[in-house]
């Protein structure tokens, strides 16, 4: 590899892409873009769901469990009805989520039996809401069977030494919220880099393929490494832009903590950007359209790292198959690195391994570009 | 088909062929470029010319048969021949979003040109290519002359001994291709072989020698006036009279008339002897009801050899078929 010829080639992609403002803005401008609309848009926390209540009873004690109702985060109640068809009526018009009803006998039944059951009537036609919220429904009930648990086994001690009832108590670390923005975040930085870096670097081949130089190009001695390297030189550059505002959005603005070292995080990303670009690179490279090569860099960057790297869907909730599968989504290391580097902190060696994956994933794509890229026109 | 003995042939092609799946582009095709010689090659789109220059910069691998550029030979490595060759392709493919002494700078940098040498040289090539005081102008504002003209001065740029020019001169205008054709003499008179490939019949005048390729085959390689001189195997007359049509059928049947063909408003003939088909024909024609014809003796241009050879060429493979 001669230094004269990558220079030369750096030199010229840094002048073209200089020329070209408005995809300078783009690549500039899209990370932060996706950034506030991924950040901002992605997020499991249901907050303030709108319940309806249906009080068949208005007792002391019905009135007291929608009282937790009331008081919890995750409620507003919206409505306050009569009758089951005005329930009905209020899921019909998405006045509300999920309808709270309290039998007649409620009262009555949880002095006598000790227990009473309350009716849930859920909207399901977003399940996943649904089954959210009918969660947080559950832990309102038991809190409050709790707290009546708790009373009656006051007055039946009375006098006696109190009897407390046993209860786990989970420490939740590096997330103590559980904020699941603090989780997510930083993978969408992961996955933004993954799509950018890669579209990045779709075009630089192609587009010479489609405009006629490359043709000249590949007439003189220059190797394919020496086009490589030349080439991805100034896009390690850009990426860097783009994954420091990435990475600065998401400690800054989202203000998820950075509890990591920036060498750690610099030294991690770097490989990834390298992975990501030579993807880019190798699908130009082997598709000769432009529009071919950003299509199918889009669909094995932006498919796997959404679905696969767990930077949303839990992997150990996927089938072992897929499970399985998604050791070969590179992303699925850098999401595990950017995660661990500002939740937990970590450093170098304590991400050795994905670490080392992904270094291995960056060096076979290089080779298999550099091995791609014919000087020839058959 | 004459070949002059060249021991310092910079390229020799031996039996060369070319297939794309079932199309023959290039079908055995030899031939020798001598050093400092301008060879033309000359032929109707798609005759094999691009191809066979392809083959020649180590851009296609060749179906069968062998090239050798400055002695190496294409196929076993094309890295050594690149580094001895200038290429301007047909399509214009220099970059159009970087300016004139940028390109020629990329250019001096994949070929590592000396940095002590590379001002000189981008000097050199802007004044060959006219383009003094435009160092700075964007390619894609100059006037397809000057792209060209930059073209060749980027694959000059490291000195090749051998350079290959695609079609050079196509969408020039007229004075600029002349221009054109002075610098190629002016880089020929320093010992640089050319192999240039045109569609302009007219230039294969400024070429050592001219080679007629047609359906991918080799049909004559020669000087051009020894083309004009032996290829017709005959002599050219000019005859001018009403009622072409007829007049073209009736000659076709004249004794001593070999071959006959409309050229603009006369028609151009060839017969054995000129000096007395001048005398005999326009009788013929008065017998055949064609009067007043005139005959005079002309020197055929190379578009009569071409016409002539290409037609001969076709007969030969439909009689061969």
């Amino acid at each position: 590899m001669r230094l004269r010829r990558v220079k030369a080639i750096a030199v010229k992609e840094v002048r073209q892409i200089w020329r070209d403002p408005r995809s300078l803005m783009i690549a500039l401008l899209m990370p932060f873009t996706q950034m506030f609309m991924l950040g901002y848009g992605v997020s499991l926390d249901l907050k303030h769901v709108p319940i309806c209540t249906f009080d068949r009873e208005g007792s002391q004690d019905s009135q007291a469990l929608l009282k937790h109702f009331q008081a919890s985060q995750y409620f507003t109640i919206t409505r306050d009805v009569q009758n089951y068809p005005a329930l009905v009526d209020a899921i019909d018009r998405a006045d509300c989520k999920i309808g709270i009803v309290i039998p007649p006998d409620f009262s009555e039944r949880l002095n006598d039996a000790g227990s009473a059951s309350v009716q849930a009537v859920l909207d399901a036609t977003d399940d996943n809401t649904a089954n959210i919220a009918f969660g947080y429904a559950l832990a309102v009930v038991t809190g409050y069977s709790s707290d009546v648990q708790l009373s009656r086994t006051e007055r039946q001690a009375r006098g006696l030494q109190q009897i407390t009832p046993m209860t786990v108590q989970s420490r939740v670390w590096f997330n103590e919220d559980l904020d699941s923005r603090n989780f997510i975040i930083p993978g969408v930085v992961a996955v933004i880099m993954a799509l950018v870096g890669a579209q990045l670097t779709s075009l630089t081949i192609s587009r010479e393929w489609e405009r006629g130089t490359m043709e000249l190009l590949i007439s003189t001695p220059v190797r394919p490494s020496e086009v490589m390297v030349g080439k991805l030189t100034p896009y390690v550059v850009l990426g860097w832009i783009d994954a420091g505002s990435c990475l600065a959005v998401a400690a800054l603005w989202f203000q998820v903590p950075f509890r990591g070292t920036l060498l750690t995080l610099f030294v991690t990303t770097t490989i990834f950007l390298l992975l990501v670009l030579g993807i880019g690179y190798l699908m130009s490279v082997l598709i000769r359209s432009q529009l071919g090569a950003s299509q199918i860099a889009l669909l094995v960057t932006m498919l796997p790292t959404q679905m696969l790297s767990g930077y949303i869907f839990p992997i150990d909730q996927m089938p072992t198959l897929i499970q399985n599968f998604t050791y070969l989504v590179y992303s699925r290391y850098y999401v595990t690195i950017v995660k661990a580097i500002f939740l937990k902190g970590s450093s170098l060696p304590a991400l050795a391994m994905p670490t080392v994956f992904l270094l291995v994933y960056a060096t076979a794509v290089m080779i298999l570009a550099a091995r791609a890229f014919r000087k020839s026109l058959d | 088909m004459t070949d002059r003995p060249d021991a310092g042939a910079q390229i020799v092609v031996e039996g060369l062929v070319k297939r794309f799946g079932r199309f023959v582009a290039v079908d055995g095709v030899s031939f020798n470029v001598g050093r400092g010689e301008i060879l033309g090659f000359l032929g109707p789109n798609g005759a094999g010319k691009s191809t066979i220059i392809r083959i020649l910069c180590g851009l296609l691998r060749p179906t069968a048969g062998r090239a050798l550029v400055a002695n190496i030979d294409v196929s076993r490595d094309p890295e050594a021949v690149r580094q001895r060759i200038g290429y301007m392709s047909q399509r214009f493919s220099l970059y159009r979003d970087l300016t004139v002494a940028e390109n020629l700078r990329f250019f001096g940098g994949i070929y590592r040109v000396p940095a002590s040498e590379l001002a000189e040289r981008m000097r050199f090539a802007i004044e060959m290519a006219g383009l003094s005081g435009r160092e700075d102008a964007l390619v894609a504002t100059l006037a397809g002359g000057w792209q060209q003209r930059l073209a060749l001065g980027c694959a000059v740029l490291h000195r090749p001994p051998i350079l290959f020019l695609d079609e050079p001169t196509s969408g020039v205008e007229p004075t600029s291709r002349r221009r054109f054709w002075d610098l190629i003499h002016s880089l020929a008179g320093d010992g640089v072989t050319v192999l240039v490939s045109t569609h302009h019949m007219d230039e294969a005048e400024y070429c050592h020698r001219a080679a007629l390729i047609n359906q991918g085959r080799l049909v004559a390689l020669d000087s051009p006036e020894a083309l004009k001189r032996t290829a017709l195997g005959g002599e050219l007359l000019l005859v001018a009279c009403e009622a072409l049509g007829p007049a073209l059928a009736a000659l076709r049947q004249a004794p001593g008339v070999r071959d006959c063909s409309v050229f603009g408003s006369a028609l151009h003939v060839l017969v054995d002897d000129a000096e007395r088909a001048a005398h005999d024909l326009p009788a013929y024609l008065a017998a055949n009801g064609i009067p007043s014809a005139r005959a005079t003796p002309i020197h055929p241009s190379l578009e009569d050899v071409f016409v002539h050879l290409v037609a001969a060429d076709v007969a030969e493979r439909s009689v061969a078929a």
